[in-house]
C-alpha cells in the first residue's frame, strides 16, 4: 500500500509541475524551459505509444522512430503542396501511421523474440531510405515546414503556450486511452499474450489478431507524436526515422518503467533533461550517459517506477 | 562485361566483409545468447586502431596487426568489465545495455581522435591493378580482402568444426549448464569467443578502412546490415551467416550499380534518378522480408533450443 503512495505522489507532483510550467515560463521570463518541455512531452507520448506494445504485450518494437518520421512527412509534405489545415493533416498523419503499422506488423509478426527486434529495426530503416529518396520533399537534408498546422482559429500552433497545452494534452489523453486498453478485456488478452502465447491460443484466442490490432494502435498514437514534433521543429528529416532514435525511445520505456502507466513519460523527463544537463557540463555528455544506460540496466531492474516502489517499500 | 565482373568482385569483397562482421555477430548470440549491439562499434575501433598504429608505425601491415590485437585486447575487457553480467538477461536488457555502449563509444573516439574522420592510406604495393582476366584489371586491395576474408572463414569452419575448442563452443551453444558440468570453464570459453568476436569485428573495420573515411558511427550502418544477414541466414548459424552475407553483399553492389540504368528503361529519367538510390538502399530489406515471411526463423536456423 505504501509502495504505491510513493509513485503515485511522485506521478501526481511530475503532472502538476507540467501542467503549471507555462506559467513558471511566463512569471520567470524563461522561454527556453517551454520549449524543450514542449519536446519532451511530445517525445513522452512516443515512448507511451511504444509502452502499449512492450511494456504490455511483450512486443520489442525496436523501429518506433519509423512512425515519428511518417507522422511528421505527412504533415510536412502535405504543407509543402499548399494544404495547411491541420484538420486534414493530422488524420493523415495517423492514417498514414496506421497503415505502414498494420502492414509492417502483419509482417513482423510472423516473428518472435530477437528476429522481431530486429525485422522492425529493419523495416525503419527501410522508411529511412524511402525518405532520404525523397528529392522532392527534401531528401536527406529534410524538409522545413514553413507554417504550421492551421486549426482555423481553434487552436493557434504558433502560440508557445497554447502549442505546449496542446502537446500536454495529446500525452494526457493517449496516457487515459492507454489505461482504457490495458484494463479492457481487449487488453488483458493481449497481456496474456505476452506471459503466455500458447495458453491463451489453446483457449482459444486468435493471438496474432490481437497483437496486430495492438500493433496498430501503437504506431497510430506515435504517428500523433510526429506530426506533433513536425510542429514543434518547424522541420522533419530522415534522421527523426534512424534507428538510434528508436533505441533513445527504448531506453526511455525502460528507465522509467516498463509497463506502468506513467513510467514512460518519467523515463522522458529524465532521459531528456539529464541529456539537456549533461550537454551543458560537458561537449561528451554521452560519455557519461552510455555508461549510465549499462548501469541502469545492471543495477536498476524495473526503472524509476520500480525504484519508487522498492523505495516505498523499504 | 568489364564492368559486371568488376562489380560481381565488388559485390563478393562487400559479401565477405560482411561475414567477418555477422560472423562475430551470430558466434556470440548463438553461444552467450548475447544481443551485443555495440558490435559495431567495435567494427568502428578497429579501423580508428589501424589508422593510428599505421600512423605511428609508419607500416601498413605493422599497424593492421597491432590494431587487430588491440580489438581482441578491447573485447576482452569489455565482456570481462560490463558483458559478462548480462549473461541470461532478457533480449531487451542487451539492447539497452550495449546501445549505452554505443553512445560511450562514439563519444569516447571524438574526445581522442577529434570530430573529424582519419585516413588510412594504402602502401603502394597494394594500391595497383592486378589482371585477373585477360584485359581485366581489379585493385590489389579488394582482391587482398576477397582472400584474406576467405582466409579467415576457412580457419574459423575448420576452428569451430574440428578442433577441441569448437567442439566445446558447439557443445556450449547447444547446452551451457551441460559443459558446465564437464569441468569445462566456461567464464573463459565465453571471454574467449567475444574476444573472437570482437577481433572479426575489428578485422572487417581495418579492411574497409582503407576504402572509405574512418569516422564515428561507421559501425552504426553497418551494423544494421550485419543484423540482417544474420537475420536472413538463422541466428547462431555460421554456414547462413556465410551464404547471407555473400547474398547481401551480390545484392546491394549489383543493385546500386545496375538499378538506376533498369529503372530508365522502364521509368521517364527523373522519376528513376529520384526512386533509383532508395530504391537500390531497400533491397537487401525487402529481401530480409521476404525471407522472413517464407522463413520466420531464417534459411538455416541453427539449432533449436
Amino acid at each position: 500500500m505504501k509502495s504505491l503512495t510513493v509513485s503515485k505522489a511522485v506521478t501526481a507532483l511530475m503532472l502538476a509541475g507540467l501542467l503549471l510550467l507555462p506559467l513558471y515560463s511566463q512569471l520567470s521570463g524563461n522561454i527556453f524551459i517551454l520549449t524543450l518541455f514542449t519536446r519532451i512531452i511530445i517525445l513522452a507520448l512516443a515512448a507511451a505509444s511504444l509502452n502499449l506494445i512492450m511494456g504490455f504485450g511483450g512486443m520489442m518494437s525496436f523501429g518506433h522512430a519509423a512512425y515519428l518520421g511518417i507522422g511528421g512527412y505527412a504533415v510536412g509534405m502535405l504543407a509543402q503542396e499548399g494544404i495547411g489545415s491541420g484538420f486534414i493533416q493530422f488524420p493523415v498523419a495517423l492514417a498514414a501511421s496506421a497503415i505502414y503499422a498494420l502492414v509492417i506488423g502483419a509482417l513482423s509478426l510472423r516473428t518472435r523474440g530477437v528476429y522481431f527486434i530486429m525485422i522492425t529495426l529493419a523495416f525503419a530503416q527501410m522508411a529511412y531510405y524511402v525518405a532520404s529518396g525523397l528529392a522532392r520533399y527534401g531528401g536527406d537534408d529534410g524538409l522545413t515546414v514553413y507554417k504550421r498546422s492551421d486549426f482555423s482559429g481553434l487552436i493557434n500552433l504558433s502560440n508557445r503556450t497554447q502549442f505546449y497545452y496542446l502537446c500536454l494534452a495529446c500525452l494526457l489523453g493517449v496516457v487515459f486511452l492507454i489505461w482504457r486498453i490495458v484494463n479492457s478485456r481487449f487488453g488483458l488478452v493481449v497481456q496474456g499474450l505476452r506471459s503466455n502465447e500458447q495458453r491463451m491460443q489453446a483457449i482459444g484466442f486468435p493471438a496474432k489478431r490481437y497483437k496486430l490490432v495492438c500493433f496498430v494502435i501503437s504506431g497510430t498514437m506515435c504517428g500523433l507524436a510526429g506530426a506533433l514534433l513536425a510542429n514543434n521543429t518547424d522541420f522533419v528529416s530522415p534522421a527523426v526515422m534512424y534507428w538510434t532514435r528508436s533505441g533513445d525511445l527504448m531506453v526511455m520505456v525502460i528507465l522509467g518503467g516498463m509497463g506502468t502507466l506513467f513510467g514512460p513519460i518519467i523515463g522522458a523527463v529524465v532521459f531528456l533533461l539529464l541529456e539537456e544537463f549533461l550537454s551543458q557540463i560537458t561537449e561528451y555528455w554521452a560519455l557519461i550517459m552510455g555508461p549510465l544506460l549499462l548501469l541502469i540496466v545492471l543495477f536498476g531492474r524495473g526503472g524509476i517506477m520500480g525504484l519508487l516502489g522498492r523505495a516505498g517499500r523499504g | 562485361m568489364l564492368l559486371v565482373v568488376e562489380q560481381f568482385l565488388n559485390g563478393l569483397q562487400f559479401g565477405l566483409l560482411l561475414f567477418l562482421l555477422a560472423a562475430g555477430l551470430t558466434l556470440v548470440f548463438g553461444i552467450m545468447d548475447l544481443v551485443n549491439l555495440a558490435h559495431g562499434s567495435l567494427y568502428m575501433m578497429g579501423a580508428y586502431f589501424a589508422a593510428t598504429f599505421a600512423a605511428w608505425t609508419g607500416s601498413f601491415l605493422l599497424g593492421a596487426l597491432l590494431a587487430l590485437g588491440a580489438t581482441l585486447v578491447l573485447g576482452i575487457v569489455l565482456e570481462m568489465s560490463a558483458l559478462r553480467h548480462l549473461y541470461g538477461r532478457d533480449h531487451l536488457d542487451h539492447v539497452l545495455a550495449t546501445f549505452g555502449l554505443i553512445l560511450f563509444f562514439n563519444e569516447a573516439v571524438r574526445l581522442i581522435w577529434g570530430p573529424a574522420g582519419l585516413a588510412l592510406p594504402l602502401p603502394a604495393w597494394l594500391t595497383v591493378p592486378v589482371p585477373i582476366l585477360p584485359g581485366i584489371h581489379y585493385p590489389a586491395y579488394r582482391l587482398a580482402i576477397i582472400v584474406v576474408a576467405l582466409l579467415v572463414a576457412l580457419l574459423l569452419y575448420l576452428g569451430v568444426m574440428r578442433t577441441r575448442i569448437g567442439m566445446l563452443i558447439r557443445a556450449g551453444a547447444s547446452n551451457r549448464e551441460m559443459i558446465g558440468a564437464l569441468g569445462i570453464n566456461i567464464k573463459l570459453l565465453y571471454t574467449l569467443v567475444f574476444g573472437l568476436g570482437a577481433a572479426l569485428a575489428g578485422l572487417a573495420g581495418l579492411m574497409q578502412a582503407p576504402i572509405l573515411t574512418v569516422q564515428i558511427g561507421m559501425g552504426e550502418n553497418i551494423l544494421i546490415l550485419a543484423f540482417v544477414i544474420i537475420v536472413i541466414g538463422g541466428i547462431g548459424s555460421i554456414r547462413g551467416a556465410f551464404l547471407a552475407a555473400i547474398f547481401v553483399g551480390m545484392i546491394d553492389t549489383l543493385g546500386r550499380a545496375f538499378l538506376p540504368n533498369l529503372l530508365r528503361q522502364i521509368l521517364s529519367g527523373a522519376a528513376a534518378s529520384t526512386a533509383a538510390p532508395a530504391l537500390s538502399s531497400m533491397l537487401i530489406y525487402l529481401l530480409m522480408a521476404i525471407v522472413l515471411v517464407v522463413r520466420p526463423e531464417g534459411l538455416f536456423p541453427a539449432n533449436r533450443r
